[in-house]
Parts: structure tokens; sequence; C-alpha cells
């Protein structure tokens, strides 16, 4: 029989229920209140007594009222239909609501039971399988979806019966297999994960080393990410971390991509539910809107299913990377998760650790950026999740709990930088002070030398130590004067700009400068430093200034140029005839 | 806080703080509404047959022996037509000697709109003010702040904003206002004639602290009445929201809660949120647009208050005092809306963003070149423009008195960058240049 459970103590969204039977941590419970149940889920019993955080607003809660447990943890529904769906933290599908408003205690169904679905099957009749093999497909948005063993299976199973090639729906029973002891069990195209867990029905992890191209340069040229990489954005409001998200999300070359949006404004959800389904994934020219999931807790929605849409959304992205598939998640901001459980700490009661934040922050974070990677599936298939996580460190200040924490975890760092944004450089990203890992794996240079080429990862060096040298003459001119220093390091100091200007700076808001496929990167990359090694011939400062403002002028016209058009190759000549004035032989 | 009958009262208090009171009573509802002594409380905490609530007006003189009744409901603002032209308190009471309200009773603080069924805010909302429409420009259904010292003329920009702005209501919520700030409002509006589609709920420096907490909610749920059954545009100001905050401080600390950075509570991003992502653009038309203000300070927006507002909100509005031309601009460097990319150079002339951007940088190239100039380093040409350009720009497009529309604003900045610089200076798009650049 199922506990149940009486209210006995209310304070904000933390509620203390006085159980008659056995309760597990982080299970789930509803309370009924004045007519609806509000969803609950356990984080502490003492006793008799279970501590749940409700996932709704408490108001009108009184001692005394009744609360029955479910025997499970917060889980969510796996199967096909959930492509460019809208879900709430906990998986509620937001369209299926009713009205302008949310309602309390208002769930909706994530999937369709009536849709009916094209299944192949892949599998045969005898196959020995295990949680995550694959059984079938149905195609979903011209994305091959796998019908997979249930990751909840612990065994293996052999395949008793498998239906044809047909329609149906997802809850058609569409195998039946046997266990180990006999017995038959029928599965159909859904399964359900408890999403604190990670998935983990795959052969191995091995380091990732595929290039993942997002179609921005200062992070493509300069500090890459790969399928199945980590990375994190910090930076203060205002210098673009949602512009960038945005961007990354609409131009990578993902197959599957998952927004959570964690506690951030509701209009960026809502530019993201009014442009994806018109604009065109540059990649396979269908829809983007086709190949992606959001998961929206708005930050005016409640906080403890916050720290629930992290999660729902990172076990979407493992459940498509079972499939195979190229997965991106993204997640802004991953600080109001982490607020969220500060709040929840507080109201327990426990002793804080720093900034107020609990104890074990930093566990919690290392396990969840822990979840994404590249993997080889049983099948010798390969799949990735990729994670960028935005920080929003409070005060701007990056030594703080959250951003220090992801630090140690994320191989990819993109410091937005106030002092770029004030400037109006954007991307803000901070070239000297960020980094990507994967420069450095043996795995990735390999992959590069062979796919782009054999002297990209030498220039990518280069130009990142022309912008250290470029921002140490800055200060030495700044103390000195211009006429303090050299003609030269003036020289230095312009090619330094120039590459700040040429590569590092995109215009988002530009329909072709905005993404910058790899080829056009290369093109540019090496005609930024053929500049770079050229030497020239100027008599004052005034004169290196002139000069490379003028062509950087041109540089930029050709970047808001389509790429290789008459435009583009026109001011290529012209930069031809520019650097002749100059050039030293 | 009349009483209905049979309504149980309670007359042991077991603990009194300076913000709440704890009684053991048995059926109340979490958020419920009570009255102690005949003052207003919420309750806070449920523990067991032990409720705290939090007084609202303080519990100064509160006797252990108070009466106290529960309402069996959370606070409820009586919102229609007649909430026009008038002044209320913190609880929603008439405070301009006029009649009570006879409308339909709701709850304040009511639920979130489904990010779904919103609109993407796509109507530009003209000041007239450069620094807002050239460089920031606003749009409705959009969250924004002024970030400034106590002693930045901000209620003054404010006001004329809110006038300027074509908007159906207005709705003036004022957090720990000094009673010469309410009446400089009530004297600005009813001057401008403006007091027709004006309604206020006022908290001033007299009134005790803790009772502006229910101000933005009281603010908002006005707003909602307009936004919603009446589809119009309704433009809300809060000032300031950083009183706000040192209320939510004060309630907490009395609660005994950790407090995080900046003794604000742990819960202070939620809070401020809740609040702000009212602003929303309905889709038949009715939009709530918040403009407030978070008082700084020292300029310090590395703390919690601005901190939290900056991450919320959509951008954020610097006021400075430039001592080039004597007058107050909008800071082009720190202010920023994010929702003007949804206007600017679609609802605004193409060259819009563009332009905004090469003036602003070349602005920053003569803040360099004042640095110089103040470190005794020689100056170029091209400082020495940059320099007077700045001036101009300053004068001509910055000031706060300044009332232009944008296209106007536009031709300024190309006849500036013209009288000051080549084309190759200015870095706009070729194909912008050749449309607009005045030789």
């Amino acid at each position: 029989m199922a506990t149940k459970g009486i209210v006995k103590g209310i304070v904000s969204n933390l509620v203390t229920v006085e159980v008659d039977g056995p309760v597990s941590q982080n299970e789930i419970c509803y309370i009924s209140v004045g007519g609806v149940k509000l969803m609950s889920e356990v984080i502490k019993v003492i006793g008799q007594n279970a501590f749940v955080q409700v996932f709704e607003s408490t108001r009108g809660m009184r001692v005394g009222d009744e609360a029955e447990f479910e025997g499970h943890m917060l889980e969510v529904i796996l199967g096909p239909g959930m492509l460019s769906r809208n879900y709430d933290g906990l998986q509620n599908d937001l369209d299926k609501m009713e009205g302008v408003f949310l309602k309390r205690g208002e769930y909706t169904y994530a999937l369709d039971d009536d849709k009916k679905w094209n299944f192949k099957p892949i599998a045969s009749v005898g196959d020995t399988v295990k949680a995550g093999s694959w059984l079938g497909e149905v195609d979903e948005n011209h994305q091959p979806l796998k019908i997979m063993v249930p990751f909840t299976f612990e065994e293996t199973y052999t395949i008793k019966s498998l239906v044809p090639e047909g329609e149906y729906t997802i809850r058609d029973i569409i195998a039946v297999v046997t266990a180990a002891d006999g017995t038959d069990i029928k599965l159909d195209m859904t399964q359900k994960w408890p999403v604190k867990r990670p998935i983990l029905a795959y052969r191995e992890k091995p380091r990732p080393y595929k290039l993942l191209e997002t179609g921005v340069r200062t992070i493509d040229t300069v500090n890459p990410i790969v399928e199945g990489g980590t990375g994190f954005i910090p930076g203060p409001f205002g210098t673009g971390k949602t512009v960038m998200q945005h961007a990354i999300s609409k131009q990578a070359e993902a197959d599957i991509v998952v927004i959570a949006a964690c506690g951030e404004r509701a209009n960026e959800v809502v530019e993201i539910f009014a442009e994806f389904p018109h604009l065109i994934d540059p990649h396979t020219g269908r829809k983007l809107m086709e190949r992606t999931i959001i998961i929206a807790n708005t930050s005016n929605m409640p906080v403890a299913a916050r720290e629930a849409s992290v999660y729902t959304a990172m076990t979407i992205a493992e459940y498509y990377r079972s499939m195979g598939l190229k997965v991106l998640l993204m997640a802004d901001s991953t600080s109001r998760w982490a607020q969220a459980l500060r709040e929840m700490s507080n109201r327990l009661e426990e002793l804080p650790g720093p900034d107020a934040f609990p104890m074990d922050l930093s566990a919690i974070i290392a396990n969840f950026y822990a979840r994404a990677g590249y993997v080889i599936l049983d099948n010798g298939a390969t799949g990735s999740v990729t994670f960028i996580g935005t920080v929003s460190p409070a005060g701007g200040n990056l030594k703080e709990p959250v951003t220090e924490n992801t630090k140690k975890v994320a191989r990819c760092f993109y410091a937005l930088e106030q002092e770029r944004a004030d400037r109006k450089r954007y991307p803000a990203i901070n070239p000297i002070d960020s980094y990507s890992k994967y420069l450095e794996y043996p795995e990735f240079m390999a992959y590069i030398s062979e796919h782009v080429s054999p002297s990209w990862i030498d220039k990518v060096n280069e130009i990142k130590t022309r912008m250290l040298r470029g921002k140490e003459i800055a200060e030495q001119i700044n103390i000195l004067g211009d006429d303090g220093v050299p003609v030269d390091y003036h020289i230095t100091f312009w090619k330094s700009e120039l590459i700040d200007f040429v590569i590092l700076q995109q215009d988002a808001f530009d329909d072709v400068d905005a993404v910058t496929p790899l080829d056009r990167q290369e093109y540019m990359l090496d005609k930024v430093v053929d500049v770079c090694h050229t030497d020239f011939k100027f008599d004052t400062f005034i004169e290196v200034m002139d000069f490379f403002k003028q062509m950087i002028n041109i540089f930029k016209q050709m970047n808001y140029s389509a790429y290789k058009s008459e435009d583009f190759y026109g001011f290529d000549k012209q930069l031809e005839a520019l650097l002749n004035e100059r050039k030293e032989n | 806080m009349a009483s209905k009958a049979f309504q149980k009262i309670y007359t042991k208090i077991t603990q009194i703080t300076k913000a709440t009171c704890s009684l053991k009573a048995t059926g109340v509802g979490y958020d419920e509404l009570a009255s102690v002594d005949g003052r207003l409380a919420q309750v806070v905490k449920i523990i067991g047959d032990e409720v705290t609530l939090q007084v609202f007006s303080g519990t100064d003189g509160i006797p252990t022996n108070a009466e106290v009744t529960f309402m069996g409901k959370a606070p409820t603002l009586k919102v229609g037509e007649q909430l026009v032209s008038r002044f209320f308190n913190a609880y929603g009471e008439p405070i301009d000697g006029g009649p009570e309200i006879d409308g339909k009773e709701v709850e304040i603080g009511g639920p979130s709109v489904n990010p779904v069924r919103r609109e993407q805010p796509s109507e530009l909302i003209a000041t007239g003010i450069a620094g807002i429409d050239l460089n920031n420009t606003l749009v409705t259904g959009q969250k924004i702040p002024f970030f400034a010292d106590p002693d930045q003329p901000f209620n003054q920009v404010m006001a004329l904003v809110a006038l300027r702005a074509e908007s159906d209501k207005i709705i003036l919520g004022g957090m720990g206002m000094t009673n010469d700030d309410y009446l400089f409002f009530k004297n600005t509006f009813s001057e401008a004639g403006a007091l027709d589609r004006i309604v206020s709920f006022i908290n001033t420096t007299e009134n005790p602290s803790v009772e502006r907490l229910l101000i933005p909610d009281m603010s908002l749920t006005a707003a909602e009445y307009f936004a919603v059954q009446k589809h119009e545009k309704v433009l809300v100001l809060l000032t300031d929201m950083t009183n706000y905050a040192d209320a939510l401080a004060i309630v907490s600390n009395r609660m005994d809660q950790i407090p995080s950075k900046d003794s604000m509570p742990g819960s202070i991003y939620s809070d401020l949120a809740k609040i702000y992502e009212k602003a929303v653009q309905f889709p038949d038309g009715g939009s709530i647009t918040i403009i407030a203000v978070t008082t700084l300070s020292g300029g310090d927006i590395t703390h919690a208050v601005p901190d939290n507002t900056g991450y919320i909100t959509e951008g954020q509005l610097y006021l400075r005092r430039d001592s080039d031309i004597g007058k107050v601009i909008v800071d082009p460097f720190r202010s920023l809306s994010r929702l003007k990319q949804l206007v600017t150079g679609t609802k605004t002339r193409k060259d819009h963003p563009q332009v905004m951007n090469a003036a602003v940088r070349l602005y920053a190239d003569a803040a360099n070149a004042k640095t110089k100039l103040e470190n005794g380093f020689d100056l170029t040409d091209y400082d020495n423009r940059t320099l007077a350009f700045a001036k101009d720009y300053s004068e001509k497009l910055l000031a706060i008195d300044v009332n232009l529309n944008t296209t106007e604003m536009l031709d300024v900045a190309w006849d500036l960058f013209a009288k000051y610089f080549t084309p190759a200076e200015v870095n706009i798009k070729q194909e912008l240049v050749n449309q607009y650049w005045r030789n």
C-alpha cells in the first residue's frame, strides 16, 4: 500500500509531512490543497517526518492537508514525440496547458498517445538484448529515432517477438522480450527514467576529440569545443551570455539541441519560441525547431522545479545520445540552479558553505558535468552530449563558488568580460583568460590536422600569443605614451587589434557575419596570419594607426559580405592593394 | 479590518520580534492574512500548531494578549475602473480622502504567465530621449531599472519618461518614497493633466518599512487588471526597489534565516524575479512594462540588489552628469536595453543599429583620448576630433533634455560623423555609408 502523510509544518515551499509508512529520499508525493494536488519531492527524512520541497506555491496549505507518496523518484517519460516541444522543468507540456496564466497543480502529459508512427524493426527475434539495445526505428522530424530496451532493465534478454514495419502508437506493444528466468516482458515505445541518475547504457566513454562547429569564430577558431565536450560561459549581466547561447544553439552542428532555460527571463524563451520556427538549420536546411526541445523554468516559475529542470534536460539529452545522435545541451543559467539549492539548504537550516551555498555544491556541479560526454554504444555506434552552461557570477566576480566549482570540471572556459562589452567588442569573450583544454589533446590535434589543416593549431596558438603581446604593449603605451615606444611596438599592437576586429569580433545580428562556416574561418585566419607575418614600413605611429584602421575596415566589409561573392573578392583585391602600399620587401 | 461573525479569536501570543509574532492556532493556511491587535499581518511559517505572522506595520506596542483573528484569504486588491486617478496605501486603501473602491476582489501576487502564451515584445516605446530611444530603445513588455545614486534625478527622469511614453495607464508604486518625492509625482502628473490614466500605491518613509513589501504586488495586480481585462498598454513605475529589498532583508533577519551576500536573503533573486517577470506582452495587445529604480550605494553595482536585478531585468539605464556640457545624460557605456534589437532597424530606420554602435565606439575612443590627456600625453589629430565629437554627441543627443524622434536622432548622428570623421574611421557597413553619408 502506498505511503500516506499529513502536513505538519510549512515554511515557504518547504513542507514537513508526517508519514505512516516507508518513504525514500527524493521520492515524489502529491499534497492535496484546496482541491488540487501539488507535486513535491522528499529532500530529508527525520524519524516519521519527511521534509518535502513543493514544486508550486504553498499558498493556502494547512496543517492536516494530506499527502500521497508515489513510490518513485522524479522521472521523465521518454519516447517519440518530444522534438519541438516546450516543457516546463518537470516535463509538463506547456502548450497543452489552458489559459494565459499557469494554474497550480496542472500537470500535462509530455507525449502524444494517439499519434501513429511508422515503426521499422532493426533487431530480430532471437537476438540477445540489454538496456539501451536498439529494437527499431521511427522517423521524427527527419531524425531516425531508435526504440530501445528500457534503460532500467538490468539483465540480458532474448527477443521473443517483434512487430513488422507498420503504423503504431507509442502505447502499442512493439516487442516482447524474455528474461533469463523465463518471464516475458511486453515493451511499447516509451520508457521512464529518474532524472537524477545518469543513463549509463553505453560501452565506453573515450576522450572526446571531434570538433563541434558552432559558426562562432572566437569559439571554433580560438577555443574550440568538441562533440561530447563541456564548456561554460561566465559573465556579468549585460555582457552577452544569452546572445552567445542563442547563437550557439542556432548554429551548432548537432542533431538535437536541448535548451534548458533555468531561472532566466521569460522573454528570452519567448524569443526562441518566436524565432526558431522560422530559422533554418544551416547544416541540414530544415527548420531549427524540428531538432530543438526547450525546457523552460523561467525565473518566476517555482524555484524547486528549477533544480529539476536541468536534470530533466540532461536526461532527455542522454536518451538521444543512446540512439547514436549528436546532442547539444545548453543550460542558462547554472547559477540559478545553484541558488535554488541554496534556498532549500537555507530553509532546511543546514550549515552553510561559502556564500551560504550548500557544502556539497562542488560535488553536485561535478557530477552533473560528468554526465556529458562522447560515448561508444554497445553496438559500436557513437553518440555525444555536449554541455555548455552559463554562469552568472554574483557581482561579476569570478571568485565565487559557482564559477570556481564549474571551472574545476568544465574543459572550455569562455570568460565574458565587462570591459570588452563596454567597448562593444562582441562577443565579449576575453581572448587571453579563456581557454579550451581540447587544444592540448593529441587526439584533437590529429583530428584537426586531418580534417582542417596541419598548420591550423600552430596558427591558433600564434594569434593567442599575439593577443597577449598586444595587450602588454597597450599597457606600455598607456604608461609611456604613444611616442614613448618604438613604431614597431605600434605595428605589433595593431596586428593584435586586427585579430580582435576580424576574427574575435562577430556581429550576431548580421545575417552573414553571424555564422562563419569552418572553411571561411580557415580562409580568414590564413589571411590575418599572413598580414601578421608581413613586415611593414612606417615612419610614425599615426601612419600605423591610419593604415591598420583602413585595413580593418576592409576586412570587416569582407566579414559582412557573402563568402566568395563578387563583393567579397572585391574587398580582397582592395586589401591586396593596400598591403602593397606599405609592404617592406 | 472588519472581522467576520463566528471568527475564532486568539489572545495568547507566545513570541514577539520586531517584525513577527507567533501564537498557537489551528486550521490556518499558508500566506493567509491575519489581524493582530487591528494591524494587518501575514502567515509566514507554520510548525505544527505554532503559527508565525509577519506584522506589516511592526510589532511595537503589541501585547502578548492581543486579539488575533485569521481572515482565511491571502492579501487582496479590489480592482476596477474606479482605481484610476486614485492614490492608495500598501494595503490598497485610499489615502486621497476619496471613497473605497467597489470592485472585484482579487488575490495579489497571482500566478505567472505561461511562457508559451506570451507574445514577443515588438512595439517601441518612444521617449524622445536619445540616450534611451537611440542607444537603449525600450519595448512594451520590457522590464528595466534605472541604476542611480540617491542624489541623481531618477524620479524626474522617470516621470518624464512616463508622461512622454504612449501608454494607456501608468501605475506608480512608491516604496519608502520621501513625502517630497510623492508630492513631486502627484504634482507633475496632475500639471500634465495625466491623472486620468494614473493609479498610485504609495508607501512613504513615514510608513512602516515592512508594509512596502506589498507595494509591487498591489501595483502589478492593478496592472494585470488593465492589461488582461481591458487589453491596455500599462506602464508600471516602481521606485525604489532597493528599499523593497531592504524590507525583505529585515523580515528574513527576524526569522533567523542565514543571510547570503550583503545581508540579503538567499532567495533575493527569486523574490525580485517574481515581481519583474510580471512584465509581459499579451497576445491580444495588452502589455505590462516595468520601469524601476534601484538606488546604488556609491555607484556599486556588485551589491546583491543591483547585481541580482541586473540578471533579471532586460537591461539597465544609468544617469551621469557630463562635466563637458554640465547636463545629466543617459550613460551610453553602461546602459543597455536587451530588447532593443527587436525594434531597432526594423521598427526604426535600417541604419539604426550600426549608427548607434559606431557612435558609442567613437565616444569610447574619446574617453581614451581624455585619459591620455589627463596623463599628460600628446593627443593625435584623431584624438582631438573624437573629443570634439564626444562633446557634440553629449549635447545634441545624450542629454536628457533632448526631445527628438528616432529618425531625427539618426540624422543628427550622421551629421556628426561627417563633421568629424572619414567613413573608414566610422567603420559602418558600406551599403549604409553609400546611402546616408553626408558629403
